[in-house]
């Protein structure tokens, strides 16, 4: 029997045999999606280091990219690949990590890196709840949905992720689903050519905690609810984004360019010693 | 010189190129130092979000080949203590000073206390071994700054140098020796192509070769539990096994090379231990109970950590009684005692009032009680 090797096996590590997700989850959609925009720019693994927190998400770059990758502590990819940007900047760094991960136990890194304005991309997948550890409630789930530490219904609201970084200065904010692997694609290259801080995020599904808890179903039902309810960012302007679900405002939220920190820090190097 | 000024010197001159902090008393000359200094050799001090940023963001940094300082205080130490860990389980050169201020909480941050000398070897979880050394003078935050440096490169660990707000915020001369005759420890890196599949890099109680990116290695580097080329395994106990044991002997194994003491008790009765800012004291007191005709001498522990277990059982055959000088409750002394159980008598003594150096005469005066 002939077998043919997926397009993108070069960019795994070859000792990697399958990948450790859940059935219908969207991390395989989304590594694809990384891997794809990369190999459509035709870079190789070795301009890029990877930084992963702990999460299901985190998994998608921890053991399978055959990169440098640094698997991180919960909460401090961001905190970590703000050391590496700085002292690599001729390479590309992205984090990549779960919406718990960067927004509740490492909030504080993602927005103060935003402010910075320092050159990672970091791909937030936001599948509203903790998966990894059983389905408790996470600072993006819906008010009102069950979840295992929240069966009464979470009394919470969720945090609106995207203009959140936004309003923190990133240079580049996109958000997506895991129903658009074409426009996340996009957003991803665009990210990684962006000089600045570049952030995606991307509503993903977990059918086995999320869909399962708060009773949105399957894979399918999810993506198809994903894909109803995704409204373009200009058209969703003065609404409640994403708080609810109700609607998700899909596209880019800012695209602009301003003053990078490893720029600024090389100047500053060359004003005071002549390294540059 | 100021001891907070000569460490951040010693740090430049032991090759640091970035160093990431948060402000805090009485540690903050240091990063006030640095912030000017990196640039000029080509570096950077990043003032973080927080002390776990500053942690992180360092750990990072070391990766790419950097050599890296954390200065802090107790309570920015009790923040990192997680990546401390994590930073042992990847093998992270890393040093981090601890001008150490009156805790616990936040205490009184302009007070000198040797309150946090467990912590470092016990503060974050699990079993593992970390280096900690002790500087008593301005000098020494120079001297111990650069050796921390090169203990750390040597052994891939994160090496403590455990000062307090005596020491940091203390001016006398400092000697900054010229720049050959320093000398250094680089790490070593693995040859340019090299197979990560095909040499160790990891849990080589000889210290592998670090695996630092941006090289083409395309290494894996996870602090969970894993093999001696980054693999993870969570399945084996006897992999946990490998990986505790491997991480603690690294250290353990090289314990001559590293442990450090200054003792003077020949022929003496008892002799008093202590370290850092108090070790002046107890030498002091030790020259004084001589001039009033005592057999005193002492031990100064330069290295708390990995524990002079040697250098304290050799000192408690020589003598019969030990009193373990601490500017705190006795953190230190159940470990001398420990050591010394069964050949001297060891007692503690904390200074009059906690927070301020133990004074001569009362030390003396306690040293003729003991004898007496």
């Amino acid at each position: 029997m002939n077998t043919v090797e997926h397009p993108l096996r070069k960019y795994l590590r070859p000792s990697v045999g399958t990948t450790g997700f859940c059935p219908g989850c969207g991390d395989g959609t989304i590594s694809q999606c990384v891997l794809r925009a990369i190999d459509e720019l035709k870079m190789d693994m070795d301009d890029f280091v990877f930084v992963s927190g702990i999460g299901c998400a985190a998994w998608i770059i921890s053991p399978y990219f055959n990169a440098d990758v640094l698997h991180t502590t919960h909460g401090r990819p961001i905190a970590f690949a703000t050391g590496i940007k700085l002292n690599l900047p001729e390479k590309k760094v992205m984090v990549i990590s779960g919406d718990g991960d960067l927004t509740a136990i490492g909030g504080n890194h993602l927005i103060h890196a935003a402010r910075r304005n320092i050159d990672l991309v970091v791909i937030c997948v936001n599948n509203g709840i903790y998966g990894m550890t059983g389905g408790q409630v996470a600072p993006t789930t819906p008010r009102g949905a069950r979840t295992i530490t929240t069966p009464l219904g979470s009394l919470e609201n969720a945090f609106d992720i995207s203009p959140m970084v936004q309003a923190a200065g990133a240079s580049y904010v996109a958000r997506w689903t895991a129903y658009h692997p074409r426009q996340l694609t996009r957003s991803i290259k665009r990210a990684i050519q962006k000089k600045g801080f570049a952030f995606i995020e991307v509503i993903s599904q977990c059918p086995v905690q999320f869909g399962a808890k708060t009773g949105a179903g399957s894979a399918v039902e999810m993506l198809k609810m994903f894909k109803e309810r995704s409204v373009p960012v200009k058209k969703a302007v003065g609404t409640k984004l994403q708080e609810t679900y109700d609607s998700i405002a899909v596209g880019d939220f800012v695209d602009t360019d301003k003053p990078e920190l490893c720029e600024e820090i090389a100047k500053l190097k060359e004003r005071t010693s002549g390294h540059i | 010189m100021m001891g907070n000024v000569a460490c951040a010197e010693g740090a430049i001159a032991a090759g640091c190129e970035f160093a990431a902090g948060y402000p805090i008393t009485p540690a903050s000359e240091i990063t006030h130092t640095l912030a000017k200094r990196l640039p000029e050799v080509g570096g950077y001090f990043l003032q973080t979000e927080d002390e776990i940023g500053a942690i992180c963001a360092a750990i990072g940094a070391s990766w790419t080949g950097k050599k890296v300082l954390v200065p802090t205080s107790g309570p920015g130490i009790s923040l990192m203590l997680e990546n401390i860990g994590f930073a042992v389980g990847i093998e992270t050169p890393c040093v981090l000073i601890n001008v150490q201020r009156g805790g616990p909480t936040t205490g009184a941050p302009t007070m000198g206390l040797q309150g946090d000398m467990v912590q470092p070897r016990r503060g974050s979880h699990g079993d593992y071994e970390i280096i900690a050394l002790c500087p008593s003078s301005p000098q020494e935050m120079f001297d111990l700054t650069v050796q921390a440096f090169n203990l750390a490169e040597r052994y891939r660990v994160p090496v403590f140098v455990m000062s307090d707000a005596f020491v940091g915020h203390m001016r006398e001369e400092v000697i900054i020796p010229e720049e050959d005759e320093i000398e250094l420890t680089d790490r070593k890196v693995p040859k340019e192509g090299t197979d990560l599949s095909k040499i160790k890099v990891f849990l080589d109680e000889d210290v592998a070769p670090m695996p630092i990116f941006g090289r083409g290695f395309k290494s894996h580097v996870t602090s969970s539990c894993h093999d001696e080329h980054g693999n993870r395994n969570l399945i084996d106990p006897t992999a946990l096994d490998n990986f505790i044991r491997r991480l603690r002997n690294k250290i353990l194994k090289h314990r001559d090379e590293i442990v450090q003491v200054e003792a003077d008790y020949d022929g003496c009765d008892l002799a008093l231990v202590a370290y850092g800012a108090v070790a002046r004291c107890a030498k002091e007191a030790a020259r004084l109970a001589r001039s009033r005709g005592f057999d005193v001498g002492y031990l100064r522990v330069i290295t708390a950590w990995p524990f002079p277990d040697r250098e304290i059982r050799d000192l408690s055959q020589k003598v019969k009684r030990i009193l373990v000088l601490e500017n705190n409750s006795g953190q230190y002394y159940p470990y001398v005692r420990a050591e010394a159980a069964g050949a001297a008598e060891v007692g503690f003594l904390a200074p009059e009032i906690l927070g301020q150096l133990h004074g001569l005469d009362y030390v003396v005066e306690k040293i003729g009680e003991v004898l007496r």
